[in-house]
């Protein structure tokens, strides 16, 4: 209990006036850059640090993680009134809490997902404080193998979990691949698939990508569809946001289930886009209502939600005591911890206890000044659904422009991003499924990289994959994630004699 | 009174001459961009930070200073970059020896010709570093086991000054070691902490606190002296104490890395000018040798003919390694 009382001191230092409006500051301007697409907490963090080099180490890290809650709550809020995900992260998020907000629900899928954001971080925090050692060790025992089983079993997660034709789903996986392979190739140094283009050496932006693919490409849809084409007359009550909220712990199973995996992943460090899409999939393969998925579905949004920040909240415990980086965000605190002269590692703990366990009380009181601050503002947002379609279209497309240019002050990631909306929409209209492609675009370089540096060490047999039994329990779960519909499907033959469909060679195609 | 007076204003014309003979010379009238060649929390990204921080606090310039990272392919995105904005001098580019070595060996759409040089401001040593619990006490030892077993030595980017470092121990030292590149010095550290490799040849900053939280060590430096004592790092020991490579059987007398500092091409020499002056004055603050402290890094400044050697001297030495190894490209 040495960690408890650790923490009540910690609160003594996280409770105090001038730290509470540090958290208000933060949290308010979190939101802010989280809602607008392509600044993000990355960008917000950064362009905030050079105002904490005169602060305390205490109080600056306050302030940023601060504002690193409120943009995890705010890129959210795009997500799900205009399908455009503020973060890599709340991709998964759109898939439900876009067509709820469109079924004029958009306060219950703001309160919603708020509500199990708020619960993901909370059990990420409590990982935090009472597992720190345990949890420094578990992150180490991670070498290249055992990155390339966790992103396999992303992939398996979700692959092949049904919605679209498998085979259209390999086709956008690969697609996916193709276009996470251009640029640098950190094995082998050299530059691929820029087809001549000098700038592309920089790799296609994560962010530029999704938002071409989701506010472009579901803008051009709209456009075609007539009945898009007015406001949803949604109606703004403040009692829903607490019923919302209310009706949360009916699915105590999905919150909990979420925040596992959103653990797991933030700790290995799968990061917080891995862990919300391998909650969203695995919740469709599990869920009763599995098959409604897609349409506005509760679970659909808590899923990923609760994920996403149970997974960014346990990025910060490798950071602090590895001095490895769970999150782009996390990459960029520990650049300010280097600065006000902390060093970010296994000392931290020892050396830098006021700081430390400052900063965990600080993530309790700031989460709930954060969760506190955004129901708040759901009727706010929820209105903006009110607006005609003739005047938020045009206000997407600025959004998203702005968004893109503003990643790195660049006019080619503003012509991507619209080539992009091209695909959305192509993808759409032919029924591809969007979801395999972001997915293979954000962690398809990294398990490359993974794969290849396994092969590397053992130099080219495949039993690195099995050479302990961390690693042999990744790959055989994910094996058994991929082939799990196919047994159910076999089972249902054997029951009763179905028409044959190609699923079963797909399935296998996945595999290979 | 004619005669007093003109004396006087000759006097003031001369005096504001020496004083202030940038007056004269260019200065800037807008928004200064500064690019870091790398992604946030970086090496690279720290120093252009630390020099905007430096530069805002004493008011080196009236012009505001944004920095921009543009870390994408290694860096090579921040140098294309600088190398089409030719003739803008508000684009100050902030790398490391990267930009000569890079379009040595892949096919990167620029070159350091297209830049123009300012200024060589840190350099960053390397070490030998091994897991806390291994057995080798000295390079000697290391080198030994390596002829029979199989190492796995780790570091950053393929084909870059870390792996450079390596050939050049594997051919010194007559041993094979298998090279896997991870993203970044912090993901190597991480991984030999967990006995996934069994060495790097991270710089210091990489790897303090590893070094401090006892699951790694460094055995030797790859410099002509040990590195200045400062304060102590764990509880017995600091950077002083760590031998140099040559003393231990390791004859590699000098690598390092420097930070570079550059200006897109085809500016004036005035331009060129306004800005060694200006990382001159930054420089020379306390708040840069605190920077230089933290980071455990050496101060050194090195421009124009001293630079360029400097560059030569890498580039000839990099082009043989890198020969030998078959990378170069074209």
């Amino acid at each position: 209990m040495d960690n408890l009382s650790e923490l009540l001191h910690g609160f003594t230092i996280a409770v105090t006036v001038p730290h509470l409006a540090l958290m208000v500051v933060g949290v308010l301007l979190g939101i802010l850059v989280g809602v607008l697409p392509g600044l993000g907490a990355p960008n917000g963090v950064s362009l905030l640090l050079p105002l904490t080099f005169g602060m305390q180490p205490v109080s600056a890290i306050i302030l940023l993680s601060s504002m690193y809650w409120g943009a995890l709550f705010g890129g959210s809020v795009t997500s799900i009134l205009f399908n455009i995900p503020g973060e890599p992260s709340s991709v998964a998020t759109t898939f439900d809490g876009y067509p709820m907000a469109r079924d004029g629900r958009p306060t219950t899928a703001l309160a919603t997902a708020f509500g199990s954001a708020a619960f993901g971080a909370l059990i990420g925090v409590i990982l935090i404080t009472f597992l720190a050692s345990w949890v420094a060790q578990v992150a180490l025992a991670f070498g290249p193998a055992e990155y390339f089983a966790v992103y396999f079993l992303a992939f398996a997660s979700f692959v092949g979990m049904g919605g679209a034709a498998p085979i259209k789903t390999v086709v956008a996986l690969a697609i996916g691949f193709a276009i996470a392979a251009i640029g640098i190739d950190t094995v082998s140094g050299s530059v691929r698939l820029t087809m001549g283009v000098d700038e592309l050496v920089k790799g296609v932006n994560f962010v530029v990508a999704v938002m071409g693919l989701f506010g472009i490409g579901e803008l051009l849809v709209a456009v075609e569809e007539e009945f898009h084409a007015r406001a949803v007359s949604s109606k703004i009550d403040w009692r829903e946001v607490f019923r919302a909220v209310g009706r949360l712990p009916r699915h105590s199973v999905a919150l909990l289930r979420s925040a596992a995996i959103g653990c797991w992943m933030g700790i290995t460090p799968g990061g917080p886009t891995a862990a919300s899409f391998m909650s969203y999939g695995i919740a469709r393969r599990f869920s009763r209502r599995g098959r409604y998925f897609g349409t506005g579905e509760v679970e659909g949004i808590i899923s990923p939600e609760t994920a996403d920040h149970a997974a960014g909240t346990s990025a910060l415990l490798p950071m602090l005591s590895l001095g490895i980086p769970g999150s782009a965000t996390a990459a960029v605190m520990m650049g300010g911890l280097m600065i006000w002269g902390l060093n970010p590692g296994p000392m931290l703990f020892v050396d830098q206890k006021d700081f430390v366990w400052g900063l965990i009380a600080s993530m309790y009181v700031g989460n709930i000044v954060a969760v506190a601050l955004v129901l708040l503002t759901v009727p706010v947002f929820a209105a903006l659904m009110r607006i005609p379609f003739v005047i938020i279209a045009p206000l997407i497309v600025i959004i998203c422009v702005v968004g893109a240019y503003s990643v790195s002050n660049s006019y080619l990631d503003v012509v991507t991003m619209l080539g992009f909306g091209i695909v959305g929409y192509l993808f759409k209209k032919l029924f591809y499924p969007l979801a395999p492609l972001v997915l293979a675009i954000v962690i398809g370089d990294k398990a490359e990289d993974a794969f290849r540096q396994s092969m590397l060490m053992s130099k080219g047999s495949l039993g690195i994959f099995f050479a302990n039994k961390l690693v042999t329990c990744l790959i055989v779960g994910g094996v058994a994630l991929l082939l799990l519909p196919l047994v159910l499907q076999l089972a249902r033959l054997l029951h009763k004699p179905a028409p044959p469909t190609n699923e079963t060679t797909a399935q296998e195609k996945v595999i290979i | 009174m004619g005669g007093t007076s003109k004396l006087l204003l000759c006097a003031a014309a001369s005096v504001l001459a020496g004083t202030m003979p940038a007056l004269s010379a260019w200065q800037p009238q807008k928004p200064i961009e500064f690019i870091a060649t790398a992604g946030p929390g970086g090496g690279t990204d720290n120093i252009a930070r630390a020099v905007q921080n430096i530069i805002t606090k004493y008011k080196l310039t009236d012009q505001p200073i944004v920095v921009v990272n543009k870390g994408g392919g290694s860096g090579a995105e921040g140098y294309v970059y600088g190398k089409a904005s030719a003739g803008d001098p508000y684009k100050v580019i902030f790398g490391t020896s990267n930009a000569w070595q890079q379009p040595l060996v892949s096919k990167v759409a620029f070159n350091y010709t297209d830049l123009t040089p300012i200024a060589a401001m840190a350099q960053d040593e390397f070490l030998l570093w091994v897991k806390q619990d291994s057995p080798f006490k000295t390079a000697g030892d290391y080198l030994k086991a390596a002829a029979s077993g199989d190492f796995k030595m780790g570091g950053a980017q393929s084909k870059d000054t870390d792996e450079v470092l390596t050939r050049m121990i594997e051919k010194t030292g007559k041993v094979k070691l298998t090279y896997i590149p991870f993203k970044s010095g912090a993901e190597t550290a991480v991984q030999l902490a967990g006995g996934h490799l069994d060495s790097h040849v991270n710089n210091p900053s990489e790897s303090l606190g590893q070094w401090r939280g006892g699951t790694q060590r460094p055995l030797c430096v790859f410099s002509p002296k040990r590195l200045p004592q400062g304060a102590k790092v764990t509880a017995t020991e600091g950077w002083g104490d760590v031998p140099t490579c040559a003393e231990q059987g390791l004859d590699i007398k000098q690598y390092e890395q420097p930070r570079t500092v550059w200006l897109p091409g085809k500016v004036t020499p005035d331009q060129a000018a306004f800005y060694v002056d200006l990382m001159k004055k930054v420089q020379a603050t306390p708040e840069w040798k605190d920077y230089i402290e933290k980071t455990s890094q050496v101060d050194t400044f090195l421009t124009g003919a001293e630079f360029d050697k400097f560059i030569k001297e890498d580039l000839e030495h990099v082009k043989q390694v890198a020969g030998e190894q078959g990378w170069l490209v074209k």
